[in-house]
C-alpha cells in the first residue's frame, strides 16, 4: 500500500481493492476430479521417491501410478454426464473433454504396463538406471546391466497426464499454456531416459526441449496478441470477440497464426514435425508409446478446442491454413516414411501422416469431424500402443532390434508375435474390419460432407502410399527367410503382453463393432464444447 | 419363399471353420486339410441347396436379411442374392473344394522335398516350412469373403468384403509362391495388394461420395444397394462416383491398361491360389460393373460405355498376343484371362440383356475353363518344377490323361462349339452385334487368336516326340488329380450342351438390371445370322 501508484489502472484498482470483496472462485472439486487425483498421485511418487528404499520404489511406483490412473479414469466414468465451465471460466467439463480425458487415462495406464516391464531388458526394463552417468564412461557400461531404475519416471509420466488432462479442458489460453507445460516439461526428461543408446536418447531430450520450449513460446506470443485483441484469455471471450467488427484484426490473426504453430508443432503436423522421428526413435520405447498416444490425443484435444470455441465463427479463415496443414501433413508422412530403415522411425512418420488424417477430420470443421477424431484418437492409441509395445519385444543382445534388416523373417521364428503385428499395421494401413479403417471412414465422411473433398481425395492417395511401407514390413517379416543372426524375442513379458494383447484386441473389436464407442464419440461431439 | 438364411449360413461356415483350421497344431497337418475339405464340401452342398430354392422369376434380392452393424454411418449387415450374384457364388463353393484337393501336397512340398533330396537342399529347407493348416484357414478365410463380397446388399459391406480378401490372397501368394522365388513372390504379392488398394482407395472415396449424396437427398445417409438406386444423382456427379468404381473394379477383373499385377500374381500364386484369384476374386471387378456401376449411375454408365467397349477390344488382342508370346505357361494363362476379360466387358457395356446374359454367363464359364488350364498346369509345374514352355514337348506320350484335360480346358478357353465358353462368348458377340455391329465384327476376330494361343500352347508342351528324355518318368495323373479334374470337365461339357439352368438364373436378373436403367435391347434390324457366321470363320 505505501507504493504511489502511478497508472490510472493502478488506481482504479486499489479504489477497488480495499472496499469492495474480492471474488473468490468456487471450486467444484468434483468435477475436477481426474485432475486432482492424478496430481495427488504424481506428488505422491515424488515423496516415494525421497522416503521410500530403491527396492521398494521399483514396485511401489508403477502401482501407484497405474492405480491413480485407474481411479482417475472411474471418476471421468462418474462425471460423464457433467456439462460445466467452472473455477471461474478457467476450466470446461464437457463430452469432448471428458471422452478425451477417459482416453489419456487409459493410454496412460497401459503405458504404465509397457514401463514397469523388467523381463525384457538384461534386468531393469528400459529405463536407466541412472541417468546421470556419462555416455561412454565406465559406469556407463556397468549401468547397462544393473538392476537399478530411475523410477522417477513413473511421477514425471503422473505429472505428464496431469498435463494432458488439464489441456484438453482448459477454458482459457492461459490455463491452456500452463497446462502444455506440465504435460511437456516431464516428457522432454522421460524422452532422455533409455537405458540403451545413450546418446541417441539424450539427443532426443535436448532436441524436443529446444524445439519444444521454442513452440511454447510460438503459443504463448499467440495468446499475447489474443489478449491484446480480445482483452481475455478465455476462448469464449475471443470468440465474442471475434464475432463483433471493429477490433483489430491484425492482432486475432496473428494471435491465431502463433497459437496454431504451438498446437501443430504438438500433434506433430507438417512442416513442424521434424523433431517427431528423432524423439520417437531416441526415447524409451514405452515412453515414445505414451508419447505417441497420450500427448497426440491431448494435442488434438486442445486443437479441436481452440479451433471450434475460439474461433468457430472463424472457420473460413482456418479452413484454408488446415487444409494446407493436413495435406503436407499427409504427404510427408507418407513419403518419408518411405525411405526409413529403423522400425520406431518408420512408426514415428506414420504418426505424422495420421496427424494429417486427423487433421482432415478438423477441417471439416463440423459435428460429424468432431466425432470422427475423437473416435480416430482412441483407435489410433490403442494401435500404436500395441505397435510400439511389440517392438520392444523383438530385441537382440544389444537391445531392441529396431533396425528393419533384422525383422526379416520374424514371422517363421515367433508367428504369433509377427502375426499381431502384422495386423497392427493393416489397422494402421485402414483396412476394413481393423480400428483404423472405421476410423478413416469417420473422419473422411465428415470431410466430404464438410465439402473438403480435395483434402479426401489427398488423403485417399496418401492412404495408398502409406500402405505400401507397412506392407513391406509384413513382406519383411512373413514373405523372406529369417538371417542366421535374427533377433531374439523374449518370451515371457507378461506385463508387455497384456498391453498389446488390449491394444490388438481393441483394434479389433472397433473395427467388428465400433457402434459403442462411436456412440459415446457422438453423444460427446453433439453436446458439443462448453464455453 | 424360403426364410432360410443360405447365405449368411455360407458366409459364416468358412469364416467360423477357418479359426478352428488355424488352430489346429502343425504336425496335425492331415487333420487340418481333412477338415477344410469336408467343411468346403458342405458349403458347396449348401450353395447348390441355395440355387435349387432360388425362384428365378422373382424380382429383387431373395434370401435377404438385414441387420444394423454400424448405426452412426447407416450401415447394415445386408445380404440378398440375386441371378448374378448366385451362380457366382456357387462357381466360387464349386472351385474352393477343387482348390482344396489339388493343393492337398503342393504345400508341403518343401518338406517333402527336402526328406528327398537330403542334405543338399535342407538348411534352407527346414527354415522355409510353411504352415499347412494356416495355408487352408486362409483358403476358407477366402471363401468366406467371396461370398460375403457377392452377397452383400450393402455398398459399405460390399467394400469391407472387397478390401478385406485381398489380406488371405496377399499371404497365398507371397507365403505359399513358388519357393525359390522370394524376391519375385514377394513383388508379386506387394503390387497385387497395392493396385487393389488403391483401386479400392478410389472406390472408398466414391463409396462416401454416395453415403453424402444420400444424406443430402433423403435427410440419413444410407449404404443400402436399393435405396441408392432410387436417388437422383446429376450426371456430371454421376460420372466422378462412376470412374471411382469403375477404376476399382477395372483393376481388379483386370481391363487392359489396368493389368499389369496380374501375370504377376498369377504366375507366383500357388496354383490353388491362381486358380481362385482369376476364376473368382477377378470376377469381383467384372460383378462390380453390372451389379453397382450400370443400375447405380446409369448416365454416367451410357457416356463411358465407348470408353469401356474400347478398353475391352484392345484388351481381347493385347492379352491374345501377349499370351501368345508367352514362355511362362502360368503368365500365359493369365494373360489369356485379360482377352477374357475384354470380352466379359464388351458384353456387359454392350448394354443388352443377351450381352449382359452372356457376361455373366461368361464369369461361371471363364472360372471353370481357366480355373481347369491353371490346374493342368500347375500339374505340370509340380511335375517337372518349371514353368517353361521348352521344359516340356511330347509329353501327350508319358500323360495321355493330363494331355486330354489340358486340351479339353483349352479348346473351352477358345470357345469351341459344344463346349461352355462357346454359349456364352457367342451370346456376348450377339449382343454386342444388336449395338455396336463394328466392335462385335472386330471382337470376333480376337476368338482366331485364342485359337493360336492355345493350339499352340498345347502344340508345344504336348504333341509330337519327347523332347526331354528325362521327363519319360513323369507320373500321368494320380486318382486324386482325376478326382480334382473330374467335376471340372463334366461341368464344361455339360454347360456347353445344356446352358439352359444358368441362362434361366441369370436372364431375369440381367434384364431387369438393364430396364431398370432404361437400355431396352434393340429390335434387330439386321439378321442376327451374320454375326453367328462370323464368330465361326
Amino acid at each position: 500500500m505505501s507504493a504511489a501508484p502511478t497508472t490510472a489502472l493502478a488506481r482504479q484498482l486499489l479504489a477497488a481493492g480495499p472496499q469492495g470483496p474480492i471474488d473468490v472462485p468456487t471450486i467444484q472439486y468434483a468435477a475436477l476430479s481426474p485432475v486432482l487425483i492424478v496430481f495427488a498421485v504424481a506428488l505422491a511418487g515424488v515423496l516415494v521417491e525421497a522416503f521410500a528404499p530403491a527396492r521398494a520404489r521399483r514396485g511401489i511406483q508403477p502401482l501407484l501410478a497405474a492405480g491413480g490412473f485407474v481411479a482417475a479414469f472411474v471418476a471421468v466414468v462418474l462425471l460423464h454426464a457433467r456439462r460445466q465451465v467452472l473455477a471461474a471460466g478457467a476450466v470446461a467439463i464437457d463430452g469432448p473433454t471428458l471422452f478425451l480425458e477417459g482416453a489419456i487415462l487409459l493410454f496412460a495406464a497401459l503405458a504404465v504396463l509397457l514401463v514397469a516391464e523388467r523381463r525384457l531388458d538384461s534386468s531393469g526394463g528400459a529405463i536407466v538406471a541412472s541417468a546421470a552417468i556419462t555416455p561412454g564412461s565406465p559406469g556407463a557400461t556397468a549401468q547397462r546391466t544393473s538392476v537399478g531404475v530411475q523410477t522417477e519416471a513413473y511421477p514425471l509420466m503422473a505429472f505428464s497426464v496431469a498435463g494432458m488432462l488439464l489441456f484438453v479442458s482448459s477454458n482459457t489460453l492461459l490455463i491452456m499454456f500452463v497446462a502444455l507445460e506440465i504435460l511437456s516439461l516431464p516428457l522432454y526428461l522421460l524422452a532422455g531416459l533409455a537405458r540403451r543408446r545413450r546418446l541417441l536418447s539424450q539427443e532426443a531430450a535436448m532436441k524436443y526441449f529446444l524445439l519444444g520450449a521454442f513452440s511454447s513460446a510460438f503459443f504463448i506470443y499467440g495468446v499475447a496478441f489474443l489478449y491484446g485483441y480480445a482483452g481475455s484469455v478465455n476462448l469464449g471471450r475471443i470468440a465474442d470477440a471475434a464475432g463483433t467488427v471493429g477490433a483489430n484484426d491484425t492482432y486475432l490473426y496473428l494471435g491465431m497464426a502463433l497459437l496454431g504453430v504451438g498446437l501443430f508443432f504438438k500433434i506433430g503436423a507438417a512442416p513442424f514435425h521434424s523433431w517427431t522421428p528423432d524423439v520417437y526413435q531416441g526415447s524409451p520405447t514405452p515412453i515414445t508409446a505414451f508419447m505417441a498416444a497420450g500427448t497426440k490425443v491431448a494435442a488434438f484435444g486442445a486443437l479441436l478446442r481452440v479451433f471450434y470455441v475460439a474461433f468457430g465463427g472463424l472457420r473460413w479463415d482456418w479452413r484454408p491454413t488446415v487444409w494446407a496443414v493436413a495435406i503436407l501433413t499427409m504427404v510427408v508422412g507418407a513419403v518419408l516414411a518411405l525411405t526409413q530403415r529403423d522400425i520406431k522411425r518408420m512408426l514415428a512418420y506414420s504418426a505424422i501422416a495420421h496427424a494429417g488424417f486427423l487433421l482432415t477430420g478438423v477441417a471439416a470443421a463440423n459435428s460429424d469431424g468432431l466425432r470422427g477424431s475423437l473416435f480416430y484418437l482412441v483407435a489410433y492409441g490403442f494401435t500404436t500402443i500395441a505397435a510400439f509395445g511389440l517392438v520392444t519385444m523383438v530385441r537382440t543382445a544389444d537391445g531392441e532390434a529396431s533396425d528393419l534388416s533384422q525383422w526379416q523373417g520374424l514371422g517363421r521364428r515367433a508367428p504369433v508375435l509377427a502375426g499381431i503385428f502384422a495386423f497392427l499395421l493393416l489397422a494402421l494401413a485402414g483396412i476394413p474390419l481393423t480400428s483404423g479403417f472405421t476410423g478413416k471412414f469417420a473422419v473422411f465422411q465428415a470431410a466430404v460432407a464438410g465439402n473438403a473433398i480435395p483434402l479426401v481425395v489427398v488423403a485417399l492417395v496418401t492412404s495408398a502410399i502409406a500402405a505400401f511401407f507397412y506392407v513391406r514390413v509384413i513382406v519383411l517379416m512373413f514373405f523372406q527367410e529369417p538371417t542366421m543372426e535374427g533377433p531374439i524375442v523374449v518370451t515371457r513379458p507378461t506385463l508387455t503382453y497384456a498391453a498389446v494383447g488390449v491394444g490388438a484386441i481393441m483394434t479389433l473389436l472397433l473395427g467388428v463393432v465400433p457402434q459403442p464407442l462411436l456412440d459415446l464419440a457422438g453423444t460427446a461431439a453433439t453436446s458439443g464444447f462448453v464455453r | 419363399m424360403s426364410t432360410f438364411p443360405w447365405l449368411t449360413v455360407l458366409l459364416v461356415v468358412p469364416a467360423v471353420a477357418a479359426v478352428v483350421v488355424a488352430a489346429v497344431p502343425r504336425r496335425f497337418s492331415t487333420a487340418a486339410k481333412q477338415i477344410t475339405l469336408a467343411v468346403t464340401l458342405v458349403e458347396f452342398v449348401v450353395a447348390l441347396l441355395a440355387t435349387i430354392t432360388y425362384e428365378p422369376s422373382r424380382a429383387g434380392f431373395q434370401f435377404a436379411q438385414k441387420y444394423w452393424w454400424i448405426k452412426q454411418f447407416g450401415v447394415s449387415y445386408s445380404v440378398g442374392a440375386d441371378g448374378i450374384s448366385l451362380v457366382l457364388i456357387l462357381l466360387a463353393t464349386l472351385l474352393v473344394p477343387v482348390v482344396v484337393l489339388a493343393s492337398w501336397d503342393e504345400v508341403q512340398a518343401p518338406g517333402a522335398q527336402a526328406a528327398g533330396t537330403g542334405v543338399a537342399g535342407a538348411g534352407a529347407s527346414t527354415a522355409s516350412r510353411r504352415s499347412v493348416p494356416a495355408f487352408f484357414a486362409l483358403l476358407l478365410v477366402l471363401e468366406a469373403g467371396m461370398v460375403g463380397v457377392f452377397a452383400a446388399t450393402d455398398v459399405f459391406l460390399f467394400y469391407v468384403f472387397f478390401e478385406a480378401m485381398l489380406i488371405p490372397m496377399y499371404f497365398l501368394i507371397g507365403s505359399y509362391g513358388p519357393v525359390k522365388e522370394q524376391a519375385q513372390r514377394s513383388y508379386a504379392a506387394v503390387k497385387f495388394l497395392l493396385y487393389s488398394l488403391f483401386g479400392g482407395l478410389l472406390m472408398l472415396a466414391a463409396v462416401i461420395g454416395l453415403y453424402v449424396i444420400s444424406a443430402d437427398q433423403l435427410g440419413t445417409g444410407t449404404f443400402d444397394f436399393a435405396t441408392l438406386r432410387q436417388l437422383e444423382i446429376t450426371p456430371g456427379v454421376q460420372k466422378l462416383l462412376f470412374l471411382g468404381f469403375f477404376v476399382a473394379f477395372a483393376i481388379k477383373a483386370p481391363l487392359f491398361p489396368f493389368h499389369t499385377w496380374l501375370p504377376d500374381a498369377g504366375a507366383q500364386s500357388p496354383t490353388g491360389g491362381a486358380i481362385l484369384l482369376v476364376g473368382v476374386l477377378d470376377k469381383v471387378g467384372t460383378f462390380g460393373l453390372i451389379r453397382y456401376c450400370i443400375p447405380l449411375f446409369p448416365k454416367a454408365s451410357s457416356y463411358f460405355a465407348p470408353m469401356v467397349l474400347a478398353l475391352a477390344v484392345i484388351g481381347i488382342f493385347y492379352g491374345a498376343l501377349l499370351a501368345i508370346g508367352q514362355r511362362d505357361m502360368k503368365r500365359l494363362v493369365a494373360y489369356t484371362s485379360l482377352a477374357h476379360f475384354g470380352f466379359i466387358a464388351l458384353g456387359t457395356f454392350a448394354l443388352t440383356s443377351q450381352g449382359g446374359t452372356g457376361a455373366v454367363l461368361y464369369m461361371v464359364n471363364h472360372g471353370l475353363s481357366t480355373g481347369l488350364l491353371f490346374l493342368v498346369v500347375g500339374f505340370l509345374v509340380a511335375r517337372r518344377g518349371s514353368r517353361d514352355v521348352g521344359a516340356y514337348g511330347g509329353m501327350a506320350q508319358v500323360t495321355p490323361v493330363l494331355a486330354g484335360v489340358f486340351l479339353i480346358a483349352g479348346l473351352s478357353s477358345l470357345a469351341l462349339p459344344g463346349l461352355n465358353s462357346f454359349v456364352s462368348e457367342f451370346l456376348v458377340l450377339v449382343g454386342t452385334f444388336t449395338r455396336y455391329r463394328a466392335l462385335a465384327i472386330v471382337a470376333t476376330c480376337g476368338m482366331v487368336l485364342a485359337a493360336i494361343y492355345i493350339l499352340y500352347l498345347y502344340q508345344r508342351t504336348m504333341t509330337g516326340p519327347l523332347v526331354h528324355e528325362e521327363a519319360r518318368g513323369v507320373l500321368d495323373l494320380s486318382v486324386r488329380e482325376k478326382i480334382v479334374v473330374a467335376p471340372m470337365v463334366v461341368l464344361i461339357i455339360a454347360l456347353g450342351v445344356y446352358p439352359k439352368p444358368l441362362i434361366d438364373i441369370i436372364r431375369p436378373t440381367v434384364t431387369a438390371t438393364f430396364v431398370d436403367v432404361g437400355h431396352t435391347d434393340p429390335a434387330p434390324t439386321a439378321p442376327v445370322n451374320a454375326s453367328q457366321a462370323g464368330g465361326h470363320s
